[in-house]
């Protein structure tokens, strides 16, 4: 059933995005702001500038002992062992027969503490996964701090430019690290990651810490960004959503994600995945534009001809590219790109282009 | 981006679109409310010249980034004419909803299916209602 208005939960910024001016949606169990001034406005504000998005909602597992690292190199499908005390890394968490539970990111926070982020639709599941999983192993401890921890997305640009300037002390981390400043008198974890496509930081910090560090940013001037312009700006560079272009139906190789699977590893997952990438699979997403006008949604059918060939999982109007685009799983012979596809929206046949990833390059 | 606002020189249907009548002609658009509802239109999808459409149903589409919208037309007719700025320039549906951001000119086939029409302060009190 529908949550209603009141079962929603609000983050400790609710108040502060109703006086920005916020359109307010629920989404995964929360009321969250997908626009302030528009989504256009914001997606541009992101590329060339910086924005931040409110991302509280999203989830937080800890994962704590002398066994937490080997506990993860099993329970995720990329390497953590690859980057060291200060790291952060992008996995799938996999069932055994390779279907996507989760996409995260684990940061390395110190020996024997890690904190994985998570989708907020899979905050509670991926926590009984990992509560499960860790069942039976002596040395390994995990732990729920969904309700610990705002998250603000800061990105842009110019985002680095301006935690630097705010920031009160702290040094600012590499790519795919992260450090601790204080902001606004809050402390904060500060990690070099995102998912827009634009260098930034992300800032995780204590609920009662948030409204400071957003009022913080709004006096440097970064713009309020809602989920709307979120969707945009990673559609466009092809990062993958939870729900719609990844699930349990879907393995990390179909989604193009073989990159973030250590498969000479043994993780949950892996026996499948490898047995995947022998056989090749059946389908694949691809990223694709249209060269004919419209917009493509998810669920519009994928055509070669009149056959039916695939499914369109994302798609949006790139406001910087200004055609539509999207991702579709396809069948694999058709996922090359410089392939031409129709795709049926609204029973009017679309031309598009299957194109390599990101769909938006940047200029250098 | 237009203030709120409601003619009163057009009639509207409760689907939140708006009509134009000119003896056996109209103009027809959308509302203030539904291209606020929808936001930033970044496409709009136009019915040919010479279709025929039927009160009460979808002539056209209209999008925006995060969403797709039908246009409900508001008399039954023949499209003698569609905007082609709109086309070019979505947002001008937003911008002023009512004269730059029309949509369709149409020869009414039924002009008595005005009387089925909200005048503005119907449209305006059924509005008040939603809210």
């Amino acid at each position: 059933l529908p949550a209603t208005a009141a079962e929603l939960k609000r983050t400790p910024l609710f108040k502060a995005h109703a006086e920005a001016g916020a359109r307010l949606v629920p989404f995964a169990g929360w009321e969250m702001p997908v626009q302030y001034e528009g989504v256009r406005q914001e997606h541009v504000a992101v590329r060339t500038a910086a924005g931040v998005f409110d991302v509280s909602h999203m989830g937080e597992i800890e994962t704590r002992g002398p066994r937490a690292l080997e506990f993860l190199r099993h329970l995720l499908s990329n390497d953590l062992g690859k980057v060291g005390v200060g790291g952060a890394q992008y996995a799938l968490l996999c069932r055994d027969d390779g279907g996507v539970l989760d996409d995260l990111f684990t940061y390395w926070l110190e020996e024997e503490r890690f904190l994985t982020v998570v989708n907020a639709a899979n905050a509670e599941t991926d926590f009984n996964w990992f509560a499960k999983q860790a069942d039976g192993w002596d040395g390994v401890e995990v732990v729920n701090r969904s309700a610990d921890y705002a998250m603000l997305a800061l990105q842009g640009p110019e985002a680095v430019a301006c935690f630097e300037g705010i920031a009160e002390d702290g040094e600012t981390p590499d790519r795919f690290h992260h450090g601790e400043a204080t902001i606004a008198g809050a402390r904060a974890l500060v990690c070099r990651t995102g998912y827009t496509g634009e260098d930034g930081v992300e800032l995780l910090i204590a609920p009662g810490d948030a409204e400071a560090v957003w009022r913080a940013l709004m006096g440097a001037g970064v713009v309020p960004c809602g989920l709307g312009a979120r969707d945009t700006l990673r559609l466009e560079v092809c990062y993958p959503l939870y729900g719609n272009d990844l699930s349990t139906d879907r393995t990390p190789i179909e989604a193009g994600l073989k990159w973030a699977c250590a498969l000479d590893n043994d993780f949950v997952g892996a026996d499948r995945l490898r047995e995947q990438v022998e056989e090749g699979p059946e389908e694949k997403l691809a990223p694709f534009v249209f060269t004919d006008q419209g917009i493509p949604r998810a669920g519009c059918a994928v055509m070669s001809g009149d056959e039916r060939v695939g499914l369109v999982t994302s798609g949006t109007l790139s406001p910087c590219m200004e055609v539509g685009i999207g991702m579709a799983y396809v069948r694999s012979d058709l996922g090359s790109p410089g392939t031409e596809l129709t795709v049926d929206v609204r029973g009017k046949r679309r031309a598009a282009r299957v194109e390599s990833k990101p769909l938006y390059k940047k200029e250098s | 981006l237009a203030a709120e606002s409601y003619p009163d020189e057009l009639l509207y249907h409760p689907e939140h679109d708006w009509a134009r009548i000119e003896g056996d002609t109209a103009t027809f658009g959308i509302t203030w409310y539904a291209q606020d509802a929808l936001g930033e239109v970044v496409f709009f999808d136009p019915p040919d010249v010479g279709a025929t459409i039927t009160a009460g149903q979808s002539y056209a589409e209209v999008e925006s980034v995060k969403a797709v919208s039908d246009v409900i037309a508001p008399l039954s007719g023949e499209v003698t004419a569609v905007n082609e700025a709109v086309s070019e320039t979505p947002e001008l549906i937003n911008e002023d909803p009512y004269t730059s951001g029309w949509l369709v000119k149409v020869k009414l086939t039924a002009p008595d299916e005005k009387g089925s029409l909200l005048d503005a302060g119907a449209y305006k009190a059924q509005l008040e209602l939603g809210e």
